[in-house]
């Protein structure tokens, strides 16, 4: 218990990427307890905005058949770090819809730590980076599919745009599975604009800055889809598009 | 309207225009033609500015301003439009959102006031209406999922509403069928046939010359206008193939 008060290094996996600076003046960083009961239906926007260095830890608990939504929109913070615990029970669904969108010597990062603890429930994780300058985007995923979690479908998409090449996107998948029928598919990529697709917009009157905005407001938008406030997110999302490209 | 002299220009590196002159004035129709791989799809792109066509000698004058000085976007705002042989697909990008706003950066850069979204979408339906494209595909990402011919379609109702000065035309005829080919030439017709306006058309066949009369054919091949004629030649080509009148050319 006393280990979960003392500051991390960096051989401590999930914050190998963190900025242990800015970590130390927010630590120690309190748990965030949801827990959805059996049956239920329940969803989350968690938006980190503004400046300040923030970090997180949402300790997520599903029962039997329980559902949630959590979309988190990373936008600001010189350090922005969000943890995700989730342990889904029977039948249980989560999703995760997050983008991070980062410029400067930023540091944003999401680590989630999704558990199948029993039967036939379903994860899927969808994470989209935008990063500009030399900021830094870190995914962090392991999934965990318990011993006798069987029909157990589990998701991960991981997408980082790099607007510069002086950007670093760090992405880390991680399955740890103990059942036999499990269904588990994981996709990982970091790559730029399409030149082609941009030069298209560009041919027909859109500005370099509007023609790479509506690229990546439909990158972007991939994380919020389906989303209670969808909306909400999106145009929060192009605000700090805009600052960035601009 | 469009003055090219001596272009040429690289790709990677490697010379593809070798000095490359045409003069395009108001009103007029040039279809140019061309063994593959002469460059036509490069002066296309090397005239939209697009990035890796790198210009290593010769000026374009179009309408008065220095071409080459400017932003592919600036060209477009100037009066260009082109349209391309492989329309890219974007996906989550609304083809209507696209346009709306592309059509709108151009008019705030001409001083106009911006169409409002009922404008728009009026203008939009009576451009798909004219090449016989049905709105709903405009809703849907740009040129995802698209056929061959649609993406040709769609490239057609942009110009309607973008309402260029100059089209270059890059194989708009390739992947229609026989009633597509039809409607789009008539498209051109109803656009672009104005005394202020022109065109600049490049395609393999009389198929679309049929609907879309030129002024002038020229013959393109490794990267030089090589042969200009009327409209004939564009017939004598499909009789007697490149080869021939290349060489008589050259001769
Ligand atoms: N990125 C590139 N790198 C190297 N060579 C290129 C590149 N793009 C084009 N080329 C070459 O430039 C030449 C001209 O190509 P272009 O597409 O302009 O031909 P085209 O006249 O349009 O042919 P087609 O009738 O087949 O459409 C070709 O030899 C082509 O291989
Ligand atoms: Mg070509």
């Amino acid at each position: 218990m006393s280990e979960a008060l003392t500051l991390p290094t960096r051989r401590n996996e999930d914050f190998r990427y963190a900025d242990l600076n800015a970590l130390e003046t927010l630590w120690p960083i309190a748990a965030e307890p949801i827990a959805v009961a059996e049956g239920e239906e329940g969803s989350l926007q968690v938006m980190l905005e503004g400046d300040a260095p923030v970090a997180r830890h949402l300790v997520i608990t599903l029962a039997k058949g329980a559902v949630f939504d959590l979309r988190v929109l990373s936008a600001g913070p010189v350090y922005g770090r969000i943890a995700i615990d989730v342990r889904l029970g029977e039948g249980a669904d989560f999703t995760l819809g997050a983008a991070q969108l980062a410029t400067g010597s930023e540091n944003l990062e999401i680590v989630t730590k999704v558990v199948h603890t029993a039967l036939n429930a379903s994860s899927r994780q969808i994470v989209r980076s935008v990063l500009a300058g030399h900021a830094v985007g870190t995914y962090l995923g392991c999934i965990g599919v318990e011993r006798g979690a069987d029909g157990t479908d589990a998701e991960q998409s991981v997408r980082a745009m790099l607007l510069d090449r002086t950007a670093t996107a760090n992405a880390k998948p991680e399955l740890e599975i103990y059942a036999d029928d499990v269904k588990a598919a994981h996709g990982c990529a970091v790559g730029e604009l399409d030149g082609e697709g941009l030069f298209y917009l560009m041919s027909r009157g859109l500005p370099p800055m509007a023609a790479k905005r509506l690229m990546l407001q439909a990158f972007l938008a991939e994380a919020f889809a389906g989303a209670p406030a969808a909306q909400a997110l999106e145009s929060a999302a192009q605000a700090r598009l805009e600052a960035i490209l601009s | 309207m469009l003055k090219i002299e001596n272009l040429q220009a690289s790709v990677a590196d490697k010379p593809i225009l070798k000095g490359l002159s045409l003069t395009v004035n108001p009103g007029e129709i040039h279809a140019i033609m061309g063994p593959n791989g002469a460059g036509k799809s490069t002066t296309g792109y090397v005239l939209g500015g697009r990035p890796g066509y790198e210009v290593t000698g010769g000026s374009v004058d179009f309408l008065g301003q220095d071409l080459l000085g400017l932003e592919p976007h600036e060209r477009a705002a100037a009066g260009l439009f082109l349209g391309f042989q492989y329309p890219v697909e974007i996906p989550g990008v609304s083809f209507v959102q696209f346009l709306r706003e592309a059509a709108n950066a151009q008019r705030k850069s001409r001083g106009e006031e911006p169409l409002s979204g009922g404008e728009f979408l009026k203008l939009a339906k009576e451009k798909a209406a004219l090449l016989k494209m049905d709105m709903d595909m405009l809703k849907r990402p740009v040129n995802v999922g698209f056929s061959g011919g649609e993406k040709k379609r769609a490239e057609m109702v942009q110009m309607g509403v973008l309402d260029p000065r100059l089209a270059i035309l890059d194989e708009t005829d390739s992947g229609l069928d026989i009633d597509a080919l039809r409607i789009c030439g008539e498209g051109i017709n109803a656009i672009m046939r104005q005394p202020d306006k022109a065109v600049l058309l490049i395609t393999h066949y009389q198929r679309l010359l049929d609907y879309v009369k030129p002024d002038f054919v020229h013959v393109l091949s490794a990267g030089r206008i090589v042969k200009s004629g009327g409209p004939e030649l564009a017939l004598r080509l499909e009789d007697e193939g490149y080869e021939a009148v290349v060489h008589e050319a050259a001769a």
